[in-house]
């Protein structure tokens, strides 16, 4: 009964923080590089960055439309984390995103920013193409068919 | 082919000089005159005994500009005397922001008491010139005898949420650099920030 009760409460608290998980690129670049022949289109986005939310309904139809392919979308917050449960996870839940969304973890945005790209700005909205083989960097606004097309040339 | 090729290449070409523009280190900055929340109009020249300045685009609305708000009074605070005064530029329309409009400003400078011009700038004139792109985004000014020089461009420290064990604070540096006669060691960085909210049409 006890270990019932515990497998529940693991659940539960599973299904809870699993919606938002902390990230250290660390971990992505892991994920990548386990990832085999695995493409990820990684969105940089914050919740009071108003492109990044216009633009969020296209990488959901990219997610979907990619289910069966070695495609994975990774909504990448920028949000600070202390507003993690106040405001990322509720917008998460309020907008239905079924994509895996995470809050990056890292304190030193100098050190990020360049790690993720030496072009990068620090402007978002942003998005990184990776696999194996290939890395593009696009500090811009992504249509449906502009996400498309960039995979689809993605070598 | 090759003409269609070329074509294309000059158009990257352009593309990637629009957002190249703005000013860069080493460029002498064209003095503006905009108006200030008490409604009198401010210049860097209005500046007589200033040795340089600290210009900061920040606004009402962006959650980063917000978390940096007490370190620009800081600034102004420790720095004005010293002759690096902090001048502040809202860079968004309000027409695209209803948050951002004037009154907005005048009520945010009043109620967190701004020691230091908060300034609109109709039409991004200022903005463009100088080629800021979010909120905050830092550009820091070393008057010299050609004129107000920009030495250092970006994020006011590399801790936004104040949670960095390794801070550096980018824009106090360069300040003290410059106010003994130095170049700052680290002229530009990045930051993540709210993009500017431009008119539209």
């Amino acid at each position: 009964m006890r270990i019932f009760l515990i497998i529940c409460l693991s659940l539960i608290t599973y299904s809870v923080n699993a919606q938002v998980k902390l990230l250290k690129l660390d971990d992505l670049d892991k994920r990548i590089a386990n990832g085999k022949d695995t493409t990820y289109v990684i969105n940089f986005w914050a919740t009071w960055c108003s492109p990044c939310v216009a633009e969020l309904p296209n990488f959901e139809k990219l997610r979907l439309a990619s289910l069966k392919k070695p495609v994975k979308v990774l909504l990448v917050s920028l949000d600070f984390k202390s507003k993690l449960l106040k405001e990322v996870i509720p917008f998460v839940e309020k907008n239905k995103i079924n994509a895996e969304v995470f809050l990056l973890n890292e304190p030193d945005q100098q050190q990020y920013i360049e790690r993720i790209d030496k072009k990068w700005s620090g402007a978002i909205p942003a998005t990184l193409f990776v696999n194996k083989k290939s890395r593009r960097f696009y500090e811009k606004e992504f249509t449906e068919a502009e996400l498309n097309s960039t995979l689809l040339n993605l070598k | 082919m090759k003409t269609l090729i070329l074509m294309a290449f000059m158009l990257l070409s352009a593309v990637s000089f629009a957002q190249t523009e703005g000013y860069k280190i080493g460029d002498v900055v064209k003095d503006f005159s905009l108006k200030n929340v008490n409604n009198k109009t401010v210049s860097l020249a209005d500046y007589k005994y200033a040795k340089g300045y600290i210009v900061v685009f920040t606004c009402n609305t962006c959650p980063v500009a917000k978390a940096y708000q007490g370190r620009v009074a800081a600034l102004n605070a420790t720095y004005a005397t010293k002759g690096y005064p902090v001048v502040a530029i809202n860079p968004n329309d309000a027409g695209a922001v209803p948050d951002e409009s004037f009154e907005k400003m005048q009520a945010l400078a009043s109620q967190k008491k701004f020691s230091f011009p908060y300034l609109l700038d109709p039409d991004h004139v200022v903005t463009k010139q100088f080629g800021a792109t979010r909120t905050p985004h830092v550009f820091v000014l070393n008057k010299t005898d050609k004129g107000n020089v920009v030495e250092y461009i970006g994020a006011i420290d590399n801790d936004p949420e104040e949670a960095n064990g390794t801070k550096t604070d980018y824009v106090k540096n360069a300040v003290n650099e410059l106010s003994v006669g130095k170049k700052p060691v680290v002229a530009s960085t990045k930051a993540v920030g709210c993009g500017i909210k431009w008119k539209k049409g």
